[in-house]
């Protein structure tokens, strides 16, 4: 399992390599100097070449590349062009709010839609299911930035029950985290509802209920046990997602966070937040991808064989 | 095709597509189904709520919404319609080459394409905006690219779990070149399942859309989308909530209709298992 | 005095197909019925009847009834007939490989029985598993309770679901098809077993098979079913040396002997139908060499044979003296 474990995060390397030209690359194409940003209008072409070369940027990209990716992995995330600060320091102060909001949504996402899933497969094709899963499908069908908006004029503006916007106190969390939750709540409940139906169809459910165990006790403890590995896996893959729904909603609601700072300094081109910004949501990822692995092989004796 | 028209008998499929004809319908006629114009602005009538005279009220400039609205959906649709048929273009050839040829090209492409493909459509869709530049062109490119992953992952399953099939293995043994198996078998065998994932990447493509114009990177004005419709709402939502309210609305109902649609073709067709193993 | 598991015209419907019609059984302790047919003939389809299991596959019980221990299956509620599988009637699939739920350790597996319907406490379950384990000579015992299904053979896990379904200490035993997914040397193991366990218990077993050579070595009685209706039921003596129904005789001439090529089957020409194109009349008369005018109009009523046994048949051969 050690062994596994080292194997597992190697592997990661030449993804993590891969991840980070392309966001080098990208950000060199995006049109809009920032330089154009610092000079006052009618800078000499001195003062420019001068801080181009404080920035580093007079040099060939793969030196250019070199020196960021060294920097990075020390930790050194450079200075923001616009804002004028270590941009560590503003992904320090972003990250929390990010994870907090992701985290909260998530949890939501899970245990919601786990539990949506698991009534409409016993319900499979009656009522209950019709219903949940007309709502889910409703969920998912909104766009988030405006089912944020619509929630915030409904709860905050005309019922006054949490603040409109900022994050000064857990209240604030509530609509962020419904907003970006329900769209995950559609996509964790259909997922279930399929892998409990999938499951309940095997061989070896027949004979538990041979064995004269209740139904109910056989779709909770067995059944159940066996959908949550896909739904598991999947669900660790989509953390992107929820991150991505992160910065429409942090954007919304005017939340401190990874996905206000992206998209301004991306309006700014302020290069290295951006380029700090994507690191930290493609790392996220990427450690998704790593913990959904982790957890099969915890869910399912047959992985942990399959990588012995 | 005959698909299409049994999946209109289904009540679901009969109620959904309706809906996505009558959007068809108003944004080809947009211009002849209101007395207003889109783009006219008349300040004395601005901010009004919905009335006889504008049915879904007035924006900020004092234009009928209802006008706006049919017009936004003719942006709306044509661009995600475009950006998706342009990707489901390009992943079918990437997706069919790399299941087709295998080796050290099908590999690489499996390396991009998964590792796009986890990252959120949003975030591929916003930087690549920024690097073409805000509006329709822009965002129709973006949308473009943040799907092609889908799709060539789609098809290059599509075209390993054929592969193997009986008849392709027939058609080679009668002698067929690659050429001839792979576009007079294979990619038509294989396009049932893409079409339709295209179909319901269509909806996600509309939000998708009105994401990226909520964030002033799509059409620009005065050109109405229903993304751009809620980007000048989402400033007015507490003074005039009716100027998002419907916009997103009828992204909601269109990409419910779009799949239903798509579930009943897909219960027509029946390749609910293959449209399953393949994702 | 009725018989343990007996089933009086029982007929049974999935959806709108009828795919058993009328069939008549009866089962003792101590004996063994063989089920045959070919697949499709209903075989699975009664024994899910016999366990009250069919509203799981979404059948039903259109006419007749089922009585286990002189008690009517249809009078009891869902929980009674719980109570009676894995309690009373148990139960071997006939694909081990699939029959164990693999995220769940063997050991647990069994145990449950016991601590269900035996009240056993959580060391009490364990001591009588790895008891029943011993019994059916599955070695090392106490390391296989604490295994997980994907590690052990198919015959090794057939083991494990005979000692599932003894678990619970039944009176019936009802094996469909229990050795069709296991090697040739690991299936005579197999059926030892479970003939051990009619002897050794007193149980009653129900042994559903396509393998005539089977039914001769080990059954008391033998139950063809064709189509969903029965064909003949008979002990297995007579069976063998004067089948009435024509299917029973093309079956019996199916087994392989000794100086006979393999594969020279006296194979009976065309299918079994579906359930949607059954034939009028005696639903065999299409593939009968002694069809008639009355085969292709009448249904055939069982009629007793002067030995006990039933036919179904307008020409059935009197049977032997």
């Amino acid at each position: 399992m050690i062994s596994y474990l080292i194997r597992r995060v190697l592997m990661l390397v030449p993804v993590f390599l891969a991840v980070s030209v392309i966001i080098f690359l990208i950000l060199h194409f995006i049109p809009g100097d920032p330089i154009d940003n610092l000079l006052k209008v009618g800078s000499s072409p001195a003062a420019r070449a001068e801080m181009e070369a404080r920035y580093g940027l007079d040099r060939p990209l793969p030196v250019q590349y070199a020196i960021w990716l060294g920097k990075v992995l020390t930790g050194d995330l450079g200075t923001a062009i616009v804002a004028r600060r270590p941009v560590l320091d503003m992904i320090a102060q972003a990250l929390p709010h990010s994870l907090r909001l992701g985290g909260l949504a998530l949890l939501f996402s899970s245990v919601m839609g786990i539990g949506l899933g698991v009534v409409a497969a016993l319900n499979r094709d009656r009522w209950p299911d019709r219903a949940i899963m007309g709502g889910v499908l409703l969920g998912s069908t909104m766009p988030s930035f405006w089912l944020g908006l619509i929630l915030m004029l409904v709860f905050s503006v005309w019922l006054g029950w949490f603040p409109v916007s900022g994050a000064r106190s857990w209240t604030a969390l509530v609509l962020p985290v419904l907003t970006i939750g329900l769209g995950g709540t559609a996509l964790v409940a259909r997922i279930t509802r399929v892998a409990m139906i999938e499951a309940a169809g095997k061989d070896f459910v027949m004979l538990l209920h041979a064995k004269g165990l209740s139904p109910l006790r056989i779709q909770l403890r067995h059944v159940l046990r066996h959908a949550l590995i896909p739904v598991v896996t999947i669900l660790a893959l989509r953390i992107g997602w929820i991150l991505g729904g992160a910065v429409t909603v942090e954007v919304v609601f005017a939340r401190p966070g990874l996905g206000t700072l992206l998209i301004k300094s991306l309006s700014q081109h302020d290069y290295p937040v951006v380029q700090a910004c994507l690191l930290m949501l493609a790392m996220a990822v990427m450690l998704g991808t790593l913990l959904g692995d982790l957890l099969q092989a915890a869910m399912d004796p047959r992985v942990r064989a399959a990588l012995a | 095709m005959r698909a299409v028209l049994r999946a209109f008998r289904r009540p679901m499929g009969a109620i959904a597509g309706g809906w996505l004809l009558a959007m068809i319908f108003v944004a080809v006629f947009a211009a002849w189904l209101t007395p207003y114009d889109y783009d006219i602005q008349a300040l004395k009538e601005a901010y009004q709520p919905p009335s006889p005279a504008h049915w879904l009220g007035t924006d900020e400039f004092g234009r009928d919404l209802l006008t706006r609205l049919f017009h936004g959906a003719r942006t709306s649709l044509s661009v995600s319609s475009i950006a998706i048929g342009i990707s489901v273009l390009c992943g079918m050839v990437l997706g069919a080459a790399a299941g087709w040829f295998g080796g050290r090209f099908d590999r690489a492409v499996t390396v991009v394409v998964d590792l796009t493909w986890s990252f959120p459509e949003i975030l591929i869709a916003l930087i690549l905006v920024a690097i073409i530049g805000p509006g329709t062109t822009g965002t129709m490119a973006a949308i473009g690219v943040a799907y092609l992953a889908q799709f060539t992952r789609l098809t290059r399953a599509q075209i390993m779990m054929l592969k193997g099939e009986t008849f392709i293995e027939a058609a080679r043994s009668l002698g067929a070149g690659n050429a001839h198996i792979l576009f007079r078998h294979l990619l038509p065998n294989a396009l049932a399942p893409v079409l339709v994932s295209a179909m319901l990447a269509t909806g996600d493509a509309i939000i998708l859309e009105a994401t990226l114009g909520f964030f002033g990177l799509g059409a620009q004005p005065p050109t109405p989308s229903w993304g751009a419709m809620m980007s000048a709402g989402s400033a007015l939502v507490f003074k005039a909530p009716w100027i998002i309210l419907f916009p997103g609305l009828a992204v909601a109902i269109t990409v419910v209709a779009i799949n239903l649609f798509g579930d009943a073709l897909i219960a027509e067709l029946d390749i609910r298992a293959r449209m399953r193993r393949a994702a | 005095m009725s018989a343990l598991l007996q089933l009086s015209g029982v007929s049974v419907a999935i959806g709108k197909a009828h795919l058993l019609e009328g069939i008549d059984l009866a089962l003792d302790r101590g004996q063994i019925l063989g089920l045959v047919g070919e697949s499709g003939s209903g075989k699975s389809l009664t024994a899910m009847a016999a366990m009250g299991l069919l509203p799981l596959i979404g059948g039903r019980v259109t006419a007749g009834e089922v009585r286990f221990d002189g008690t009517d299956l249809s009078t009891l509620g869902e929980a009674g007939r719980r109570h009676l599988r894995g309690r009373r009637i148990g139960f071997v699939t006939q694909n081990p490989m699939t029959a164990l739920d693999p995220v769940q350790r063997i050991g647990a597996q069994i145990d449950v029985v016991s601590r269900l319907h035996l009240g056993l406490d959580k060391a009490a379950a364990r001591a009588r598993t790895l008891d029943l384990m011993a019994q059916l000579r599955i070695p090392e015992a106490a390391a296989v309770a604490e295994a997980w299904p994907h590690q052990l053979s198919g015959g090794m896990k057939q083991r494990i679901v005979i000692a599932m379904a003894l678990a619970g200490d039944p009176d019936l035993i009802i094996a469909d098809e229990p050795t069709t997914a296991l090697d040739v040397t690991v299936q005579a193991q197999i059926l030892q077993i479970l003939a051990g366990l009619v002897r050794d218990r007193g149980l009653a077993l129900m042994l559903i098979t396509h393998d005539m050579g089977v039914v001769a070595q080990l059954c008391d009685r033998v139950a063809v079913l064709y189509a969903g209706r029965l064909a003949e039921e008979r002990a297995v003596g007579p069976i063998f040396a004067a089948p009435a129904h024509p299917y029973t005789r093309a079956l019996t001439l199916c087994i392989p002997r000794e100086g006979m090529a393999r594969g020279s089957l006296h194979g009976i020409p065309g299918a079994v139908p579906s359930a949607a194109a059954y034939p009028a009349g005696c639903r065999f008369h299409p593939r009968c060499a002694r069809a008639d005018a009355t085969c292709r109009a009448t249904v055939p009523a069982l009629s007793a044979l002067p030995d006990g046994g039933l036919v179904a048949c307008h020409h059935a051969e009197p049977g032997a003296p």
